[in-house]
Formats: structure tokens, C-alpha cells, sequence
């Protein structure tokens, strides 16, 4: 009766003089899997531009219609969007949209806490996703 | 005149001291069963979390202080007190140090020696079981008086075996002064004499103070916290001083009585004392972190049925070989 006490207790006395594991949040971070979808964020080309050219694909394939695609065409009839819009809130992250792109122009990237005040902070519009502000905040 | 001040100047050292240490404790208990569990424990307030029970006791301080509809109002207000008050008399008869001199007077470092120390200690261990009961029974709350009613057995069945655990220590040293008892220690501790007391008093002690795995009248999972669910504010944070001063005074009597009080080469009394105890306080937290709750009927079979015999038998054995 005695003896499986002590084990116990020599068991918890290793433990207390472990490392914890606990990974201290705000300061440091989990890292994640190469493949892991974290919020979306917009690729671009060397020239600083987004590649997107208003197919819809991203916005037909997606589960959740949380992506809002308004097409137009600028002067030499190339087609680019004129409003992009991700409702983060709706999304439910499965990265059907990145897929479905035929010009890699919508990545996702490692963020997965994406927290903000307003509703209207998790409208990633074109210039928010090109810039990805709120990807390292 | 100058003994009066004498005994103020030291009842508030001593009682300063103490509170400070409960406070401390209430941390250092979250710290090492976060580190027993592989994690941190409190941090973030502080410099490794060292502004933690001052937070604690801002927050509980501020909290709504509800008083049920069904409570027995002044019995429901006066038992938390009677916890921490029965507690804090405990560590006044305890001897923490020798004698010192100081500004040409002879100090003893203890706050009174009573002739009758043990029965004192008792006395005042029982007396905080009743800030337990009355507290669960006043609450007007079903849960509250289960823990209530656990928490009396429980007092009645272990008290029994505590008191007897110690009578091999006043058979030994001949007197119920815990200062005699202290000299008497000086060249070898009781321990060696009474080893199985000493174990037998810590179980009976941890039973005593309703501590894992004896929790039986606050069993979270069982009971929803047992008598203190309808306490808040700063009558639970009563509660929760007198739980854990009546740990550090429990410790302090073990220390005094098996493990030589003061008495130690080389290092200043006080600071053996406080060594002493520290270990056992470090002891009671680490088994919480070990073990879980009993059942309740496994307490009373253990209790009556394991720890009463053994203790008698002990007392029985230091008789025999005293006469001899």
C-alpha cells in the first residue's frame, strides 16, 4: 500500500523539476505545418502587383460565399477586379479558393489567430490583402 | 508595562510574518502544482508572478458580497472569521527561535509558553473545523451542508488518531510546553524516536485541515466547492486564508513537536524553523499534487479502521519500551 504512494510521489517530484512545455503565447508562438491555412493574403509579382484576374473561380468554388468578386477590364481588355472582398468571419477555411486559382493570385498564409474589434476589420478588401496588414499585427 | 509591549510588538511581528507567509503560500501552492504539472503557474503579474496574491486579493476584495436568501445571516458572517482567527491563534504558542537580547532585555522567540501548549493547539485545531461546519450549515444551500456534515465526521474520526499520534511525543519529553518540548529535542529529534507518529500525525493533520487527498467537505467535482459555494468576496478569501494559515500553523506543530522546533547547528534558529517547515509545507503541496481524493467511505474505513489501532498500538509500544 505504501510503496505505489511514494512511486507516485517520486514520479510527480521528477515531473516538478522538468522544463514546463507550456509555450508562452503572446510572446512566443506554435509554430505550423508548411501546409497549415491560416488566413488568406494576396500573391504578388515582382512588379508589386497582385495577379488576380477577376475569374471568379475562387468565389464560385467557395462553401461558405464569403468571397465577393466584382469584375472589370481596364483599357487593353485585361480583366482585374474592381472589388475583392473575403468576409474572414464567414470563411471557413478550407482553401478551395486557393486551389481553384489558375494564377496562384490568393495564398494563405501561417496566421491562425486573426482577432480584431470590429466587424468590419475582417473585410479583407484588395488593398488590405495586397498589403496584408493584418497578417503580422 | 515593558512586558505589555514586549508581547505587542511581538504578537505583530509574528501574526505580520505569518499572514505574509499564507499570502505567499497561496502562489508558491499554484506554482509548484503548475510546475508538478508541467506548466508555469502563475506569471504574469510581477515578476515571475510575485504580485500574484496582491492581485488575488484586490480582485476578492472588490467582488459582490452576496449573502443568500436562505442563510442564517450572523452565522453565515461569523464562521469565516472563526477559520482564520482559530488559525492564527495556533502559531501563538509555538516556539520559533532561542532566547535573544535585546536593548538589554532577555526576548524568548515565541509569543507565550503556556504549560499546556498541546492541549491549546488542539483546542484551536478542533475550533477551526467549526468555522467549516457552521459555514456549510449556515449557507442555506444543500451541497454546503453535505460538506458540512463530511467535514464533522471527518473532524471527529481523524482528530482521534492525531491526538494519540502525539502522545508518544509527551510520554517522551515528560511535559505539554512545546518550549520544553523543543529543549528536550536538542540533541536528537523525535523523529528518530517516533518515526511512525510523525507519519501518522501528517496524514491526521492533512485530514484535519480538509487537505488532498482528505478534501472530502469541498470536493470540487462531487459537492461544487462543499461549504464555501455560497461564499464570495472577501468572506471566501476568509475561507481560503484560514485553509491555508492552518496548513502552515500544522506544519509549524510538526515541526515543533517530531522535528526539533529551532534546534540546529550552525544557522540562526529562526532561520531552522523556517527551514523546517518550509519542507513540510513543500510536502503537503507536492502530495496534493500526487494524490487523489479519497472516497468518503475509504476515509472513515481508513480512519477508524487503520490509523486509530496503529496509533494506539504506537503509544502502546513507546509505553513499553519507556517502562522497560
Amino acid at each position: 500500500m505504501i510503496m505505489p504512494l511514494i512511486k507516485g510521489l517520486k514520479y510527480t517530484l521528477g515531473r516538478f523539476f522538468s522544463k514546463p512545455i507550456t509555450i508562452q503565447y503572446p510572446e512566443e508562438r506554435r509554430e505550423v505545418a508548411p501546409r497549415w491555412r491560416g488566413i488568406h493574403y494576396f500573391n504578388v509579382d515582382e512588379n508589386g502587383m497582385f495577379k488576380c484576374v477577376a475569374c471568379g473561380l475562387c468565389a464560385a468554388v467557395c462553401p461558405s460565399k464569403c468571397i465577393r468578386i466584382k469584375a472589370g477590364e481596364d483599357e487593353d481588355g485585361v480583366r482585374y477586379p474592381m472589388e475583392y472582398e473575403i468576409n474572414a468571419i464567414r470563411c471557413i477555411y478550407c482553401g478551395f479558393c486557393v486551389e481553384a486559382c489558375p494564377v496562384d493570385a490568393i495564398r494563405m498564409g501561417s496566421k491562425y489567430d486573426f482577432t480584431d474589434y470590429h466587424r468590419e476589420d475582417f473585410r479583407l478588401t484588395i488593398d488590405r490583402l495586397v498589403t496584408q496588414d493584418y497578417l503580422d499585427k | 508595562m515593558a512586558l505589555l509591549i514586549e508581547s505587542i510588538v511581538k504578537v505583530i511581528v509574528v501574526f505580520g510574518i505569518f499572514m505574509g507567509c499564507v499570502a505567499y503560500l497561496t502562489l508558491l501552492e499554484r506554482k509548484v502544482l503548475g510546475r508538478v504539472q508541467v506548466r508555469y503557474g502563475p506569471n504574469r503579474v510581477g515578476p515571475f508572478g510575485l504580485w500574484q496574491p496582491i492581485a488575488d486579493g484586490i480582485k476578492a476584495f472588490f467582488k459582490e458580497d452576496l449573502i443568500p436568501a436562505n442563510a442564517d445571516k450572523p452565522v453565515f458572517i461569523i464562521a469565516p472569521m472563526i477559520t482564520v482567527a482559530s488559525a492564527l491563534c495556533l502559531i501563538a504558542v509555538i516556539p520559533f527561535g532561542d532566547k535573544i537580547t535585546l536593548f538589554g532585555r532577555t526576548i524568548y522567540l515565541r509569543i507565550t509558553d503556556l504549560d499546556v501548549g498541546i492541549l491549546y493547539l488542539f483546542a484551536f485545531a478542533s475550533l477551526g473545523e467549526y468555522g467549516v461546519v457552521l459555514g456549510g450549515w449556515a449557507s442555506g444551500n444543500k451541497y454546503g451542508v453535505i460538506g458540512a456534515l463530511r467535514a464533522a465526521a471527518q473532524m471527529i474520526s481523524y482528530e482521534l488518531a492525531l491526538s494519540l499520534s502525539v502522545i508518544g511525543v509527551i510520554m517522551i519529553s515528560g511535559s505539554l510546553s512545546l518550549s520544553v518540548i523543543v529543549e528536550k529535542q536538542a540533541h536528537l529529534w523525535n523523529i528518530v524516536y517516533q518515526p511512525f507518529a510523525f507519519v501518522f500525525y501528517m496524514v491526521c493533520a492533512l485530514a484535519e485541515i480538509n487537505r488532498t487527498p482528505f478534501d472530502m467537505p469541498e470536493a470540487e467535482a462531487e459537492l461544487a466547492c462543499g461549504y464555501n459555494i455560497e461564499y464570495s468576496s472577501m468572506k471566501f478569501a476568509l475561507f481560503f486564508m484560514g485553509e491555508y494559515a492552518h496548513l502552515v500553523a500544522v506544519c509549524a506543530v510538526a515541526t515543533t513537536l517530531f522535528l526539533g522546533g529551532w534546534q540546529g547547528p550552525f544557522l540562526p534558529g529562526v532561520l531552522w524553523f523556517f527551514i523546517k517547515t518550509f519542507i513540510l509545507v513543500f510536502f503537503c503541496i507536492w502530495e496534493r499534487g500526487t494524490f487523489p481524493r479519497l472516497r468518503y467511505d475509504q476515509i472513515m474505513h481508513f480512519g477508524w479502521k487503520i490509523l486509530l489501532p496503529l496509533t494506539l498500538a504506537n503509544v502502546l509500544v513507546t509505553a513499553i519500551v519507556m517502562a522497560l
